[in-house]
């Protein structure tokens, strides 16, 4: 799109007609990507459009259809060679980072290219070339440091090391952010520009729009396999990027409509007193039918940990949950479950998800053991109709209930834990990030859900880290602090949730009800 | 990467590979049943394939109770200790005057309680399985020996004998009984609650447990299971020989049931595989053992040929279905 400086540097990165095909599936159409030595190049797009396909085939873990090459700083380099890939400078770092926790800092640094002597590792020599490197991007971790022992953003940066000891010059980060905490993202971002300034490209896919913002220089798109185009930084703007993403507007997005405050509705749930005397102190809190309660704070605050104390998945030490009045004697998931509590993880695949197992049994497998079976014996009718009622009114998009989860997309795939929840009839509903590692597309969906379900009477609880998500959705957002409940903000009829208001209780600058 | 094509693609890729992974094995089981008919000329006659299928039985019933115990990623080591003191019992109490008949359901009963006290110690002590099935592999022989004083134990006029020798419209017992438990097994597996409990757990136990299954007590049906099926195996090597020796029989029979497991496509951590794979894996363990005797194969050579099947096998089962499955 902007040829004048395009022309005026030899770019380190040209993907020339990128395509790939599986199967009868076209993945990549003709896709080509330039990047130039010293730039935030992001990659966007909807899950599925195309941009892990584009990065394998970068990394040497996919070989491209005829016709398509990849040239660094002008050479075609060997396509389909993850070794060959390394050596010519290109380092991916996955969104599962692939450290060895066992290992330490030095050990991971150089795994698989270890200084060695005769073959007998020479560990001075590693912690000598690690040290520079570490120093470089300002890591106060030693070299000899376990990695199990490092936060997922010094894991991250040891991710970075690794690819600065083989010398890269074209870095990609897929999504680095999903899991670190604002000041370790912040701590990136300084690592992001020193690697800039040292002339190395870094390809950044993300689906957050400010980390867009504040790193780019140029955005790329992808939508359904195919390139869609290019923008400077000078012509960025969120509508745009959308538009050019989805083919929509941003408007259509969050949708809720604020009807009265529910202030006069009856109170579900009320949680009081939970704690388990190591990350979460005595948080109360109820929740009220037909509203949808945001729970923000940072990560690390105790969202997660408090939610799953209140559905049993942990030991709490002290602390009551009573469900329309009726006080639970919860031991464990099945109780809540029971009594009519839900609960979506906020680790679909790690803690939610059956990969190997069909939609219709992810579906139903909360369920089986009543609804779905006579006498323990399945009743496949029974299921399959209900999983195919469910994919129905959730727009699951698979043409079958009968295929393995693990091979939908993110949000897809978010929508069948969400269905598995609706099967067990939940009064009370928490959703531990919804929207994470979901495109755009799933994610308004998953907001009209969530307005559907507290308009039905649910009790819904939303935890999120997505500030403009979670004003756009709830009623009313509690905001955790380590481990309390440090402030509520309420919507009023004239003056939405402030964003102000949550950041300073979260952040501690201001104290107790807004 | 999901688009409704590449789903329509994944259907039938999954639908194919799901049919190949029980499929499995079947080709090399016919191959060598042929080779070894080739080589020998009278493999395939109906009167060894009842000796095959007879010495496959054992094994098959004590490999239906590991796929279970594999399913859920567990492993049951003491199967053949639990095999030894069930059979030592059954010859036992099949000694007592009028009620020798009880032998069956003491054998069995002994596997049961064995299976028991390994799941609980599993699951609600949450050791490691193989840990703990090692420790019942060690005790349960010993008491297998204590149990007849370290000799054998005889029974000539054994009242379940027909059980190991006799046979209904022709067929062996011992090949009925090993089929009644894959079917059953299969029931149980693909038709109950319980079954996909046991693959969700096998899957994902954190994510089984948040969906509010009881994990624990799926173990523990898993390995009660296992030494169940340990006790019914136990009934057989007694009724087939009369007899039992809680030191010699069956040495070594978790290592073949394993094997019969893994060769039949099972996932090693659990989650994946079937019980007709089983089947399959342990027919081709007795057509090796029979089909090398008949070929005229030293003892000696015989281990080392089974073992190098069983890699060579596995590394092709492997190398297929990866190649069928890269997206």
């Amino acid at each position: 799109m902007s040829e004048a400086i395009t022309q005026s540097r030899i770019p380190v990165l040209e993907m020339r007609n990128i395509s790939k095909t599986f199967a009868s599936t076209k993945a990549l159409t003709n896709v080509s990507l330039t990047a130039f030595a010293g730039e935030v190049h992001a990659l966007m797009g909807e899950n599925g459009a195309g941009k892990s396909t584009l990065m394998k085939v970068l990394s040497g873990a996919y070989v491209a259809d005829q016709g398509g090459t990849v040239l660094v700083e002008g050479k075609p380099i060997v396509a389909g060679d993850p070794i060959k890939a390394k050596a010519n400078g290109i380092s991916v770092i996955y969104q599962e980072l692939s450290l060895a926790p066992n290992l330490t800092v030095a050990q991971n640094m150089f795994l698989g290219a270890e200084p060695s002597n005769w073959g007998v590792v020479d560990k001075a020599a590693a912690r000598a070339r690690a040290e520079p490197i570490l120093k470089q991007l300002g890591i106060n971790f030693g070299p000899s440091q376990l990695v199990a022992t490092l936060s997922l953003g010094e894991r991250q940066m040891v991710e970075i090391a690794r690819a600065l000891t083989t010398n890269a010059k074209i870095i990609v980060m897929d999504e680095p952010t999903t899991s670190l905490t604002s000041r370790e993202t912040d701590r990136l971002f300084e690592v992001i520009a020193g690697l800039k300034a040292r002339g190395i490209a870094i390809i950044y896919i993300s689906h957050r729009m400010e980390e867009i913002y504040a790193l780019a220089d140029r955005v790329s798109v992808l939508r359904d396999s195919a390139y869609v185009g290019t923008l400077e930084r000078a012509e960025l703007s969120a509508e745009k990027l959308v538009s050019m993403m989805v083919g929509r507007d941003l408007s259509s997005f969050y949708k809720k409509e604020h009807g009265a405050p529910h202030q006069a509705a009856r109170t579900v749930m009320s949680v009081r007193d939970m704690a388990d005397g190591y990350r979460v102190h005595g948080c109360s809190f109820d929740a009220k039918a037909g509203e949808v309660l945001g729970i923000a704070g940072l990560v690390g605050s105790g969202r997660t940990e408090l939610a799953r104390l209140v559905f049993g998945a942990d030991r709490k030490m002290s602390g009551s949950v009573t469900l329309e009045g009726r006080e639970l004697a919860i031991a464990g998931p099945r109780d809540a479950m029971d009594a009519g509590i839900a609960y979506l993880t906020e680790d679909r695949k790690g803690l939610g998800l059956f990969l190997d197992m069909t939609i219709n049994e992810n579906i139903n497998i909360g369920i089986i053991g009543r609804d779905a079976s006579r006498g323990g014996i399945l009743n496949f009718v029974a299921a399959k109709e209900r999983a195919t009622r469910a994919i129905k009114s959730l727009s699951i998009r698979t043409p079958s209930a009968s295929i393995n989860v693990g091979a939908l997309s993110g949000g897809n795939q978010q929508k069948a834990l969400i269905a598995r929840l609706l099967e067990t009839k939940p009064k009370v509903i928490i959703l531990d990030e919804p929207t994470r590692g979901v495109d755009v597309g799933a994610k308004s969906e998953i907001y009209r859900i969530i307005d559907e379900l507290a308009g039905s009477g649910i009790a819904v609880v939303v935890i999120s880290s997505d500030l403009p998500e979670i004003i756009g959705i709830a009623d009313r957002v509690l905001v955790m602090r380590e481990g309390r409940i440090a402030g509520e903000v309420l919507a009023s009829s004239d003056q939405p949730i402030s964003q102000e208001a949550i950041m300073a209780f979260s952040t501690g600058s201001a104290s107790k009800v807004a | 990467m999901t688009s409704t094509s590449t789903d329509q693609t994944n259907v039938s890729k999954a639908k194919f590979r799901s049919t190949l992974t029980a499929l499995g094995m079947l080709p090399v089981l016919v191959i060598l049943a042929i080779g070894f008919h080739l080589l020998s000329g009278r493999f395939l006659s109906v009167n060894n394939l009842s000796i095959v299928t007879q010495q496959a039985s054992i094994n098959t019933v004590l490999a239906a109770g590991m796929t279970f115990v594999i399913l859920t990623g567990g492993i049951d080591l003491s199967v053949g200790s639990i095999l030894a003191a069930s059979a030592m019992v059954g010859v036992i109490v099949s000694l007592w005057p009028d009620i020798g008949m009880l032998g069956i359901p003491a054998a069995i009963g002994v596997g049961l309680a064995c299976g028991v006290i390994n799941g609980v110690i599993i699951s609600f002590l949450k050791l490691p399985p193989f840990i703990v099935t090692l420790g019942s592999l060690t005790a349960m022989r010993g008491i297998a020996r204590l149990l007849g004083n370290d000799t054998t134990v005889f029974n000539a006029d054994l009242p379940f004998d027909f059980i190991g020798n006799g046979s209904l419209f022709g067929i062996p017992w011992l090949a009925i009984i090993a089929l009644a438990t894959i079917v059953i097994s299969w029931f149980i597996l693909k038709r109950t609650v319980l079954g996909t409990w046991i693959y969700a757990v096998g899957g994902n136990a954190e994510a089984a447990r948040l969906t509010g299954i009881k994990v624990p007590l799926v173990l523990l049906f898993v390995y009660s299971m296992s030494g169940l099926l340990a006790g019914v195996g136990g009934v057989m090597s007694a009724a087939r020989l009369y007899a039992a020796n809680g030191l010699q029989l069956g040495q070594s029979y978790e290592l073949d049931a394993i094997a019969a497991v893994i060769l039949g496509g099972t996932s090693f951590v659990g989650g994946v595989g079937s019980i007709w794979g089983t089947l399959i894996g342990a027919l081709i363990i007795a057509v090796l053992s029979n089909g090398l005797i008949l070929v005229g194969v030293s003892d000696i050579w015989q281990y080392i040929i089974k073992g190098l099947v069983i890699i060579v096998a596995v590394a092709l089962d492997r190398y297929r279905l990866k190649g069928l499955s890269r997206t």
